[in-house]
């Protein structure tokens, strides 16, 4: 699977989409299929302020529960509730399953996050570790 | 994210015969026991639902079998193995375990009495070392001989209601006159000897074959289950899906629900402990225990009423907020399609439908407690 090169990624292998100041969050294709099947997604509500670098939620597998880092700093806007019900379109398109849109409070972060092309390096470097 | 696991240098690990096959077939490996072993292939869900409705095949040789052979092999057995040995017939195997002194759990095992003199002790994989070390110690004052053959072994489990078709296209033993928890011996793949046991750990009707572990055989076996359950749809499942089966199945896991912190009261495994056959060990233990009262401590099942999975190691509180436990095996069920949970709890809080709360991340999520084995397989039609 391709990583779209519109996107910026963090070494904890989210994506992050940015339209203006929002900012759409989900996890990549690499990070899904290390995970397995995915069984659960707990995410913050709408309301609720994210902080980059930090924890904001977590995936589970049937084996195995991951925690979400954030890539930005912001409030969140809006939660997908596809995922309550159906939390394996994450296995099926991680790259458009999204967990959480944010307005962003520091949209220069972005600047801090990985192009597709380095985190495909990034994530061959990490297969052959 | 968080890496869920970092695998450890592979070359550090042991590997079966058929490491190299579940590499190029693109299996997740893992670090279980000292062992690089598969977790999944195409998946955990899919592998788990081949086996509840279709037929799969795991590859478990990381299973050590020792051996206790001797005119006195059977009074060994019986002293460190908690189930009666003397009422096995010949070609019968049975769940057992072996205790420390104090009652509590070596490890749990499967006895096979391959004849008179002779017996097959299946254990695990993480506990082997320990395991031999200890039978072999407590078999010196018999007149019997205590070997370890586990490297001699690739064990191959093939489970599910189309185990019994899919293997039998591979030998001319009549498969289904064996019975549960009996085996043969006989030819598989034109491999002769191999034990055919009609035993597993996944809740399904199945076999276990024990073959000669050599790189060639092994993978040749394989590769022949694979061709012949191909109408069945038959899939390589790895040990992700071996626990979620057994889990649903309520069957125990050693380090999780039986450790050397457990004894059997506590378990509900009573009924494989005999306390009135001839010395054991752990058995004066136990009896000190029964006169003492009932275990402080039950093994219950779980079953999550609200939003979450109660994994292994999260606590169990009443409704009201206090720690009473603690889950010792916890994951959604793919075919029940809940979240289950086994954990121990004061027998004050262990009668069914009791509700308790499991704390998932500092949160208290509802559960409830069901009756056991989650799952039962339908009964044969007649």
């Amino acid at each position: 699977m391709t990583y779209p090169n519109s996107y910026r990624y963090t070494r904890e292998h989210e994506w992050l989409q940015v339209e203006e100041t929002i900012g759409t969050v989900g996890i990549t294709d690499y990070a899904q299929n290390s995970l397995g099947d995915i069984v659960f997604v707990d995410a913050p509500k709408v309301g609720d302020t994210v902080e980059a670098g930090k924890v904001f939620g977590s995936v589970e597998s049937v084996k195995a529960v991951s925690d979400l880092y954030s890539p930005i700093s912001g409030t969140v806007t809006a939660v997908n509730q596809d995922l309550v019900t159906a939390p394996e379109k994450i296995n099926t398109e991680p790259h458009q399953a999204w967990i959480i849109k944010v307005q962003m409070s520091t949209p220069s972060q972005v600047d801090t996050l990985l192009s597709s092309a380095d985190y495909e390096k990034f994530i061959s470097e990490e297969t052959n570790a | 994210m968080s890496s869920p696991s970092v695998p450890a240098t592979a070359s550090s690990l042991q590997k079966t015969a058929l490491n190299l096959t579940h590499r190029q077939c693109g299996a997740k490996m893992v670090d279980f026991g000292g062992w690089d072993m598969p977790v999944e292939y195409a998946g955990l869900i899919a592998e788990h639902m081949a086996v509840r409705t279709r037929v799969g095949l795991f590859d478990v040789s990381h299973m050590g079998e020792i051996q206790l052979r001797g005119p006195e092999a059977l009074d060994a057995v019986q002293f460190v193995s908690m189930n009666d040995a003397s009422k096995l017939a010949e070609g019968q195997a049975h769940y057992s375990a072996l205790l420390t002194p104090q009652g509590t759990f070596v490890d749990d095992i499967l006895v096979y009495k391959l004849s008179p003199n002779d017996y097959l002790l299946v254990v695990n994989a993480g506990t082997r070392p320990k395991d031999y070390a200890s039978i072999k110690q407590h078999a010196q004052r018999f007149h019997c001989h205590v070997s370890d053959y586990s490297d001699h072994y690739s064990q191959l489990a093939i489970q599910g209601p189309q185990a019994l078709a899919t293997l039998q296209k591979l030998t001319r033993v009549n498969l289904d006159a064996i019975r549960n928890y009996w085996f043969v011996w006989g030819q598989v793949c034109g491999v002769h000897n191999v034990l055919i046991s009609r035993t597993g750990y996944t809740g399904e009707d199945g076999f276990e074959i024990y073959i000669p572990s050599d790189e060639a055989t092994t993978t040749r076996v394989w590769q022949e289950i694979l061709d012949a359950g191909r109408e069945f749809d038959i899939v390589p499942c790895g040990l992700g899906a071996r626990n979620t089966l057994r889990l649903e199945a309520s069957m125990p896991l050693y380090g999780h629900e039986i450790t050397e912190e457990t004894n059997v009261f506590e378990t509900g495994l009573d009924r494989f402990c005999k306390l009135d056959k001839p010395e054991f060990l752990g058995q004066e233990a136990l009896k000190k225990l029964q006169e003492a009262g009932g275990p402080r401590r039950k093994l219950v099942g779980m079953e999550m009423i609200e939003r979450g999975i109660g994994r292994d190691g999260y606590p169990i509180c009443t409704l009201a907020g206090e720690q009473i436990g603690v889950v010792t095996s916890g994951s959604p069920a793919p075919f029940l399609k809940k979240n289950i949970a086994l954990g121990y709890v004061p027998p004050a809080h262990s009668a069914l439908d009791t509700e308790l709360a499991i704390k998932i991340r500092g949160q208290d999520v509802r559960a409830r407690i069901v009756a056991q084995p989650f799952y039962r397989r339908p009964k044969k039609r007649a």
